[in-house]
């Protein structure tokens, strides 16, 4: 930011007549303008390492977890959702979730996947 | 292994094995159980109840061994690199008063996009893994049932890698973590977007799994040039990691503030921390304090650090602190030793419970410089909010380097960090989730269409595929090793005999280590002064000499210089000669038995020996000697002929001769002995008399040799020869 000197007196003019409850509670009010758009960010994205965060908590290792990620990120399909994926490669083939997500990281139902999801379209 | 005593070894063998199986025993954060305790003739009121097995401050050896627990968690940092050596520092810790254990990683995890795995050495911290994180959660339960209070296990989620950790500390009974976004942004250049994304899940996990969350405010006043111009925009990043977790899920009162008292002496001190404290705790009031220590203007004396963390810490006592973390004075020079984190606990269990209750005397006044300040300090923080808005919001003003200037908010002097939205690591990695994004698992943040498959999932979406790790344990993947060159069982082979067999060598921080430090002064200038150090240590035959700590006592009259350097022999403990144990009963008891068998000490120095302090010392109340415990004596003074202490015992009606003997020429001292035994045994007395020598020459077993009841030498204290008399007599009285 451009250098400036302290003008506090003259940016506080409309603080000043506030009680210190006032205050406190304009400050809150300004910390929830700063959060929201954040808030909504997180909401709306995703990412690798979230994505790999779901498939540890369905019991892949991190090793495999990072191998199904890349895969399915290459191909565009994190924006479905990785643990999406192998659920569906699981109910697909009736097989358990860590067959399924072994079946993907060796790149053997990608093209299930993409046609499940008509991403060809 | 779970119910160890305190003398026996944490056998860290015995905590890898196993470890696939190893199920951490809870999830979440513990608070202390604050309530008033009555201890002794003492109330504490700021204080939570006593441990089952603890070190107590060395001056509690004259009150009793008492060792109230004031009421704040207190932390500790324990993170050598080698986390095999750090569970010994943890039970050491836990000993005086530790229940928070905080975890550093290794230099560079934060930018590694994934999870470490196996047990790599770390620099300036440790790899955290899976594995370590579950010997060390697994050695903390063992610890925790031993000091009889929970201990808080904590480490970081941050970096490109935060949700999986996040996971990670969740399946591994982790209770605590630092989450916060803007400490990737600012201090770790990670990109802005990924990191509020990631943040969110972290969080969302973190609240599941009831952890504390600390946040990272606290890098802004170690960052800034003037760490005591940044207390505006402090606020705002307090609040906007805070408002966010709490908006996220996490309970109020597991979203903890990591708040530094930003300047130090010599800036006056309180007059700075002291309004920001009270503006913080008035404007945040809804989260818990996690008070830290100041490293910024720490350097290398150790005692500078620990009057900045004592004022710290009276802070703390001004105001309030729920956890209360300690900075090790050595900080400033190196990665924290053993002895400096015991002293750090040390420091803030002696100093709160020294302030205990400081509020019901003083308070802070309600006018004046410290309200105005405070006010001054809000009205700042506001203002610096209100521009961010108007700015377009938090990536904006990182963009513009709003945040981290040197100049006290609104002064700017363009030194800030600033940070390109599409910049840093791990920038443009951020998807946009689909209408049919779906994550089957529990504490999952944001949009997830569940109902696509099952609308009676919604509130469960990890029924979809029968329960996560979370509800299933069983289901988390256990990695061993992953590097056959680096791991926890090689470098434990290479200390072995350290550790199971009969070798000892002085240690800082690893078994085996051998490193000691040595306290230096010499008569000369600083820059001759460190030469001459580094060229003891040499001669002493140390090698690896290194300067670590230089105070100049005057620019030419002289310096004092601290070296450390590496041993180069062991020790075998079995060549090791022990002196006798004396064994010491409480003040209490021997003035009790005193009262009721009234006891009389006839002392003085023996033959042609001038030498009385010796004596006096263990006679006088003064001195803490026997007369302290109801002993009357009567002093026959110095140069006293052997006879003359017989007659004079008989005489007085005494039961105890204490002779003292210094000169050992030509075995004087020896002679002495047998000469008073031959005496008394002359006058028919000796089976009435308790005969005891000492001196600098004497030992117990030299004396006991020459007819003595007992020897004392050299350092020997007024409760040793008290509670050696009350033993003896009850003895000869049965």
């Amino acid at each position: 930011m451009k250098e400036r000197i302290d003008d506090f007196n003259e940016r506080r003019e409309h603080l000043k007549g506030m009680s210190d409850a006032e205050l406190r509670t304009y400050f809150l009010e300004l910390s929830d303008k700063l959060v929201d758009p954040l808030l909504e960010l997180a909401y709306k994205n995703t990412s690798k390492s979230i994505e790999r965060s779901v498939l540890l908590r369905m019991g892949f290792s991190s090793i495999e977890a990072k191998g199904i990620v890349e895969i399915l990120n290459e191909n565009d399909l994190l924006r479905k959702g990785t643990g999406h994926c192998v659920y569906i490669v699981a109910n697909k083939y009736n097989i358990g979730i860590h067959d399924a997500g072994l079946l993907i990281q060796n790149s053997d139902v990608i093209d299930y996947l993409m046609e499940y999801f008509k991403v060809y379209e | 292994m779970n119910n160890i005593k305190p003398n026996e070894k944490l056998d860290v063998r015995e905590i890898l094995k196993d470890l696939d199986k190893y199920v951490p025993r809870k999830r979440g954060w513990v608070w202390r159980d604050i309530s008033p305790q009555q201890i002794g003739e003492f109330t504490y009121v700021q204080a939570s109840p006593g441990l089952k097995n603890y070190v107590p401050l060395p001056s509690a050896r004259s009150i009793g061994n008492i060792d109230p627990q004031p009421d704040a968690v207190i932390t500790t940092e324990i993170a050598s690199g080698r986390f095999e050596d750090d569970i010994r520092r943890m039970r050491m810790a836990a000993y005086h008063g530790a229940d928070h254990i905080m975890v550093i990683r290794t230099a560079g995890q934060s930018h590694f996009d994934g999870l470490l795995e196996g047990t790599p050495q770390g620099i300036g911290g440790i790899p955290v893994t899976r594995k370590q994180l579950r010997a060390q959660r697994r050695a903390l339960d063992i610890i925790e049932e031993e000091v009889g209070r929970p201990i808080n296990y904590h480490s970081y989620v941050s970096g490109v890698a935060g949700p999986e950790i996040a996971v990670l500390f969740t399946e591994e009974g982790v209770n605590g973590a630092h989450q916060d976004p803007q400490y990737n942004v600012l201090y770790r250049n990670i990109n802005a977007v990924r990191s509020f994304v990631d943040a969110a899940e972290s969080k969302m996990v973190m609240a599941y799994a009831s952890m504390a969350q600390i946040d990272g405010a606290h890098n802004a006043n170690a960052t800034a040039r003037d760490a005591w111009k940044v207390m505006p925009e402090l606020l705002v990043q307090h609040i906007i990691n805070s408002r966010l977790s709490e908006r996220i899920g996490i309970k109020k009162e597991n979203i903890c503030l990591s708040t530094v008292p930003p300047a130090a002496s010599p800036t006056p001190d309180l007059k700075l921390n002291l309004p920001y404290a009270v503006a913080l705790r008035e404007f945040l009031s809804d989260y818990k304090m996690r008070a830290q220590m100041n490293t910024k203007y720490m350097d290398s004396s150790t005692r500078e650090a620990t009057v900045t963390h004592v004022l710290n810490l009276l802070v703390s006592r001004l105001t309030s602190a729920d956890i209360q973390s300690t900075i090790t004075p050595d900080e400033g020079r190196n990665v924290p030793w053993h002895i400096y984190n015991i002293e750090a606990l040390d420091t803030a269990k002696q100093a709160m419970v020294g302030m205990d209750d400081l509020l019901s005397m003083v308070s802070l006044k309600e006018d004046g410089y410290l309200q105005e300040k405070k006010r001054e300090i809000q009205e700042r923080a506001v203002l610096m909010m209100e521009e961010i808005i108007e700015m377009g919001g938090y990536f904006s003003a990182v963009e513009a380097g709003m945040f981290v200037d040197s100049g006290e908010y609104p002064a700017r002097n363009g030194d800030g960090i600033s940070r390109d939205i599409n910049g840093g690591v791990g920038a443009g990695t951020v998807v946009e989730r689909d209408i049919d994004y779906m994550a089957p698992v529990t504490a999952h943040y944001g949009y997830n269409n569940i109902e696509q498959y099952d609308k009676s999932a919604i509130d469960d979406p990890s029924s979809l595929i029968n329960g996560c790790t979370f509800e299933k344990p069983e289901l988390v993947k256990f990695i061993d090793e992953l590097d056959d060159t680096d791991n926890v069982y090689l470098r434990m082979d290479k200390t072995e005999q350290y550790r199971s067999g009969n070798l000892l060598k002085p240690e800082v921080q690893w078994l085996g280590d051998g490193t000691i430090t040595v306290d230096l002064f010499f008569p000369i200038g600083v820059r001759a002064a460190e030469a001459a150090a580094i060229l003891t240590g040499k001669k002493m035959n140390l090698s690896n000499v290194e300067v670590i700590h230089k105070e100049i006592l005057h620019p030419t009259e002289g310096t004092r210089i601290q070296i450390k350097g590496n041993v180069n022999f062991d020790i075998d403990i079995d060549q090791l000669v022990l002196p006798e144990e004396i064994k010491v009963h409480s003040e209490d008891e021997i003035l009790k038995y005193v009262k009721d068998f009234p006891i009389k000490v006839v002392a003085g120095t023996a033959g042609n020996d001038e030498h009385s302090v010796g004596i006096r010392e263990v006679l006088d109340i003064k001195h803490g000697g026997v007369e302290k415990y109801g002993i009357k004596y009567e002093y026959l003074g110095t140069s006293v002929p052997i006879e003359k202490f017989v007659d004079a015992a008989i005489e007085t009606k005494s039961q105890v001769i204490m002779m003292s003997t210094i000169i050992s020429h030509d075995d004087t001292h020896y002679k002495n002995m047998n000469k008073l035994h031959n005496y008394a045994v002359e006058k028919g007395v000796r089976d009435k008399l308790i005969l005891i020598a000492g001196g600098t020459q004497v030992t117990p077993e030299i004396a006991r040799i020459n007819n003595m009841d007992q020897g004392f030498g050299r350092g020997t204290k007024g409760i040793q020869i008290a509670s050696f008399i009350l033993d003896k007599h009850r003895e000869m009285n049965e």
